[in-house]
């Protein structure tokens, strides 16, 4: 009965707004851009087998290091070129936007995941289990996360699960913080008491009634946090410390990329760096975008 | 304040003891860590052997603590592929990173200023525009990339910068060997610009757009509403009141700016086949030579947390509220 009217506001406003972001987006024009850049980069790691002109992996040796628009071989085309082995550097693009979303997507999902439950925990009950979480994530916040991925990809070896894992674990500690903040805010406000008193189970109090008013925010923090792991796992892969190496990755293309920079290769290290720049600025424009909007303060500044 | 210093030093320590304890379960975290310091084509006894030899063998509280009396001493074990103490190699190595990320740290600190201020005070212009754009840029390039593309342009088709190589300008001056190090030194920066800008990029990028914020929120303020109705030049309203407050938010992010740089220092480094920490852990890393890896990244992790808390006890003396805070607990 009490948090009837509750439910109601919260519906509405959220059909509003939107609908109000709907029209936000298009006003401001950059975040449309990049929204068009993320819908073609997801469609090229969901359709890559179909639209990757060759195997990714398949070898040439007759056509090594072919510049870009070249003849490939039976009438084809190497649009970007081929690398050393005269794979097509297209088609390993396409498939290398596989691993760089599946992986960015995947780690903030564990990430995020440990972190809101971390982070409510935490706000909710206070004390010690707010001093214990909080601190372990000041702990991991002094360690330079690229030394803690490396050190235990080294010994975990490498792979798209250990990578995910290690990537996902390193980013926690953000999504802890700010659930943290606005649980301790929530918990005290009429309709968390209200639900309380209907007799409401803690599990119920923090999962149905505070969660749902918490996870806002959280688009703005996990936009810029793919784009952030997105770089980690190019970083990584271009260590050696990624995906096997018969997965193609942009950034084990890049690695692959040094022996021929002094001949003047471009192409193989400009075209995957591209793809990683267009990506994660993308998720960067949005996350601003969605910042500023979400954030009334900013938007009325505006 | 001294009950802050000391909650803070004890931070520190405790995450030191964190540090040690991550380093120590990564080993474990695969299994039987043995097998890390063996060879493939290793026999029973030769395991067994290796196993005794290294500890391995004992309970693991055990193994932890001589780890941690190990650490203590600057013994990270033996490098495998050098056969020399781990430790000495990356000290060896140290002061060719310290020299970038502290070119790098210049570069993303010295630039940021003077861009933020411009863009704040120019807000809404072509100025504005243009610098949150390359901003936002610099922030969604990775930094080894960046560094592939300067040598592409400016290393092999404008032949301005060398694309690899050092020249050393902190060995010899902890040599005592000052005309030398005096002498390297204009070609010890030529050679650290390329990797100096691809390190630092990201944090300038990000302090660019720290500073602009950090200023705009600033000029709203009603004390510098009221500098500007007293009719004080604009100059001066920015300079004895806006920027005074606006850079105290840049001063907290310094000491975590270095764990950011760290990071761009160990690819960009392999990049640029430049003689520091970073490169010998990508050689470390591949050739799975443990020891080595963790002696690196220990090491780091350590000049990290003590450089943090440096810049926590300068904040506390920078910012007047600080002090005012811990008089009246």
């Amino acid at each position: 009965m009490i948090d009837q009217p509750d439910k109601g506001v919260a519906s509405t406003t959220r059909e509003t707004s939107s609908r109000r972001a709907a029209r936000a987006m298009l006003q401001a024009r950059w975040p449309v851009l990049a929204l068009i850049i993320l819908v073609a980069t997801a469609i090229a790691a969901a359709f890559g087998p179909v639209l990757a002109p060759f195997d990714p992996n398949r070898q040439n040796l007759l056509l090594r290091l072919a510049d870009p628009m070249a003849a490939g071989p039976d009438g084809s085309v190497f649009w970007l070129g081929s690398d050393v082995l005269g794979r097509d550097v297209l088609s390993r693009l396409l498939y290398g936007a596989r691993v760089s979303l599946l992986v960015g997507i995947a780690a903030i999902s564990v990430g995020g995941t440990i972190g809101v439950v971390a982070g409510l925990l935490s706000g909710y009950f206070g004390g010690w289990v707010d001093d214990l979480i909080m601190r372990l994530g000041d702990i991991q916040l002094a360690f330079p996360f690229i030394l803690l991925a490396i050190m235990f990809l080294v010994v975990l070896g490498s792979g798209i699960w250990n990578l995910i894992l290690v990537l996902g674990v390193g980013q926690w500690v953000t999504y802890a913080r700010i659930v943290r903040a606005d649980t301790l805010s929530l918990r005290e406000k009429e309709f968390v008491e209200a639900a309380r008193a209907m007799g409401d189970s803690t599990t119920s109090i923090i999962f149905r009634t505070i969660l749902p008013n918490i996870l806002a925010p959280l688009t703005v923090i996990a936009s810029f946090n793919v784009a952030s792991v997105i770089l980690s796992e190019a970083a990584l892969s271009f260590l050696g410390l990624g995906v096997p190496p018969s997965v193609p990755t942009w950034g084990s293309m890049l690695a692959e990329s040094r022996d021929t920079l002094v001949a003047n290769k471009w192409w193989l290290a400009v075209f995957p760096g591209v793809a990683i720049v267009l990506t994660v600025l993308s998720f960067n424009i949005l996350g601003d975008w969605l910042r500023d909007f979400l954030d009334p303060r900013l938007r009325e500044r505006t | 304040m001294g009950s802050y210093i000391l909650r803070r030093l004890l931070q520190s320590i405790i995450v030191i003891i964190g540090v040690t304890l991550v380093s120590f379960l990564a080993l474990q975290a695969g299994g039987d860590p043995t097998y890390l310091f063996v060879s493939e084509r290793a026999s029973l006894e030769e395991i067994e052997a290796t196993r005794r030899a290294l500890g391995f063998d004992r309970p693991l509280h055990e193994q932890y603590l001589s780890f941690v009396g190990n650490l203590a001493q600057g013994d990270f074990g033996q490098s495998l592929s050098y056969r020399q103490p781990a430790i000495e190699i990356v000290l060896e190595a140290l002061p060719a990173t310290i020299e970038l990320t502290f070119f790098a740290m210049v570069i993303a600190l010295f630039l940021a200023i003077p861009l933020g201020i411009l863009a704040a005070i120019n807000r809404g212009t072509g100025w504005d525009g243009s610098i949150t754009t390359l901003a936002m840029f610099g922030q969604s390039i990775p930094s080894f990339w960046l560094g592939i593309m300067m040598i592409l342009f400016f290393g092999l088709y404008m032949r301005l910068f060398p694309i690899s190589g050092h020249v050393p300008f902190l060995a010899p001056l902890i040599a005592g060997e000052f005309a030398t190090a005096l002498g390297n030194l204009p070609r010890t920066i030529f050679h650290l610009i390329l990797p100096g800008i691809a390190v630092g990029a990201y944090s300038l990028a990000r302090n660019t757009r720290l500073v602009r914020s950090s200023l705009l929120e600033v000029l709203e303020q009603d004390y510098v509403r009221t500098a500007r109705s007293k009719g004080l030049p604009e100059m001066r309203v920015l300079i004895h009141h806006a920027l005074r407050n606006a850079w105290l938010p840049v001063v907290t992010i310094v000491g975590l700016e270095f764990g950011f740089l760290l990071g761009g220092v160990v690819v960009v480094e392999t990049v640029f086949s430049y003689p520091g920490v970073g490169r010998l852990l990508f050689a470390a890393i591949n050739q799975r030579d443990i020891p080595l890896v963790q002696a690196g990244v220990v090491l780091l992790a350590g000049i990290f947390i003590f450089l943090n808390l440096l810049v926590d006890l300068i904040y506390i003396r920078l910012d007047p509220r600080m002090k005012l805070a811990e008089g009246r607990g």
